[in-house]
């Protein structure tokens, strides 16, 4: 598994949870909110879906770290690794 | 009531198993078409329900569509269809002063048992229960997605009144129109009923809930094969204003609000009462000082209950004997029972009398049962009438709620 695969697993979560965003041109380095339109509760049902999905765990201290892709996949590749993705 | 501001109805928007607009649900109640499907309900296997088509994405969307409730969706697509058919300019609408009052049976029983069957999936660890949880079962849930769709910031709530809340939400509305809380108001009735398993198990396990190998054929108010109710979901949703409003921006006069009554049993939980039923009857009347030969429609709840329907054309006899101009007819026959909606939907499907003259029928009687053969009663086949200026529409509900409304065609004294 790599950042990217990261990276596009939360994009098909986001792709999920609102579906009328446009998602083609994300830019990895930017804040998810400053370029979509995603609310509190979007980033608690990126946070449900990864549990549900993934069995992967964010505690409410460490939601800054879903602010954009390149954090999301820094974030949570070690998190895939140690629940053994390859 | 008539010292009270008129009240009057000018624009209406519906979804029913057989229709997505008036004259839709229209002609298939005058052509004398049923539609009722077979659904999976959740442990219960198939039964017949009526299930309404219409395009959620049409005035939502997607996101609001996952986000919300399916009487959410069903109250948007109504509201915003009334929208339309009323004519307002929109835009120029003091959004504070426009009110929201829609009847329900319940809410919260779908997304609770989604829940439950969710986290089921997860060793019923409740970390797995939706964050989406309140805010979809608060029971104030589908009005208030009306007013973020729409951006009214007046009131909003629902009334909650078993299958007599269609009623009691117009009701809710002229009263608010007539103490001026708000200049305009949507008003009627929803329900998402067919998606709550728990419906269809209370129902089957009172004895109550119908069977029939032709799902059609199983809504049979009147008949003697009646079996019992067939759930339905479906929204009605009227826009109301007061008559001097209305007439002053020049809108289209649907119909007047003539009347009402609610009153309680106080006897059964589930068992209607027909003395209270004829006192509320009664009372709507004279609140509309009007006579029982006044009323040229009668729209029936009859559910095709064993009992409730006999007690029902016991309450209408005593107020009717003698009434030869009053037809009366029932609406379940073709679309199930819509619960919170019913009341609303099944006087939608008769207000086009006023200019037409027919009056729909009942169906599904192939054999009548006698204690139901009311001489009004229009059976399978839609009929002509001189004039039709009056109809009352009752409803009545759990915990022995009943409600009856009058609407009249407006300009008629």
């Amino acid at each position: 598994m790599t950042k990217e695969d990261i990276k596009q697993v939360v994009l098909d979560i986001i792709a999920d949870i609102a579906p009328d965003e446009n998602l083609t041109s994300v830019k990895p380095e930017v804040r998810l909110r400053d370029q979509l339109s995603l609310d509190s509760m979007d980033f608690l049902d990126i946070v449900m879906e990864l549990r549900k999905k993934h069995g992967i765990e964010v505690p409410e201290a460490d939601y800054v770290q879903l602010a954009s892709l390149d954090s999301c996949a820094e974030y949570l590749l070690p998190k895939f690794l140690a629940k053994g993705a390859k | 009531m008539s010292s009270k501001p008129r009240i009057v109805i000018t624009g209406l928007g519906l979804t029913a198993p057989n229709g997505n607009t008036l004259a839709e649900f229209r002609a298939n109640l005058l052509a004398g078409k049923a539609r009722i499907a077979e659904i999976d309900v959740r442990h219960m296997g198939r039964h017949p329900a009526g299930v309404c088509d219409f395009d959620t994405t049409k005035w939502q969307k997607r996101k609001e569509i996952r986000n919300g409730t399916r009487v959410g969706s069903i109250s948007i697509y109504c509201a915003r269809e009334a929208l339309g058919d009323a004519g307002l300019a929109w835009d120029q609408i003091d959004k504070s002063r426009v009110g929201v009052y829609l009847g329900i049976t319940e809410h919260g029983n779908v997304e609770t048992e989604n829940e439950i069957h969710n986290i089921s999936q997860f060793g019923n660890d409740t970390k797995y229960w939706t964050h989406h949880h309140n805010p979809r079962t608060v029971a104030n849930n589908p009005a208030g997605e009306v007013t973020m769709n729409l951006g009214i910031t007046g009131p909003h709530y629902t009334i909650g009144a078993a299958c007599a809340a269609g009623n009691a939400g117009l009701i809710q509305a002229a009263q608010m129109l007539q103490l001026g809380e708000v200049d305009f108001a949507f008003a009627g009735g929803v329900s998402e009923s067919i998606h709550t398993f728990g419906i269809f198990a209370g129902f089957k396990n009172q004895g109550a809930l119908a069977q029939h190998a032709d799902p059609n054929q199983a809504s049979r108010p009147f008949d003697k094969e009646r079996n019992g109710i067939v759930i339905s979901e479906g929204g009605a949703i009227y826009v109301l204003e007061r008559l001097d409003d209305a007439l002053a921006r020049g809108a289209r006069i649907i119909a007047e609000i003539a009347g009402w009554c609610i009153n309680s049993d106080a006897t059964d939980a589930v068992l209607p009462n027909p003395e209270r039923q004829t006192e509320c009857v009664r009372l709507a009347l004279a609140r509309a000082g009007m006579a029982p030969n006044d009323i040229h429609i009668v729209s029936t709840h009859a559910t095709a209950t064993a009992l409730g329907d006999i007690q029902e054309c016991t309450a209408l006899r005593a107020v009717f004997a003698g009434c030869p101009d009053t037809r009366i007819n029932n609406t379940k026959s073709f679309i199930g029972h819509c619960m919170g909606a019913a009341g609303a939907l099944e006087l939608a499907g008769n207000l086009p009398s006023f200019m037409d003259g027919w009056v729909h029928p009942t169906i599904n009687i192939k054999d009548i049962d006698p204690e139901c053969a009311l001489p009004g009663l229009v059976v399978n086949l839609p009929v002509k009438v001189d004039k039709v200026t009056a109809i009352l529409n009752n409803s009545f509900g759990m915990l022995g709620i009943n409600s009856a409304l009058i609407v009249k065609k407006y300009g008629v004294a």
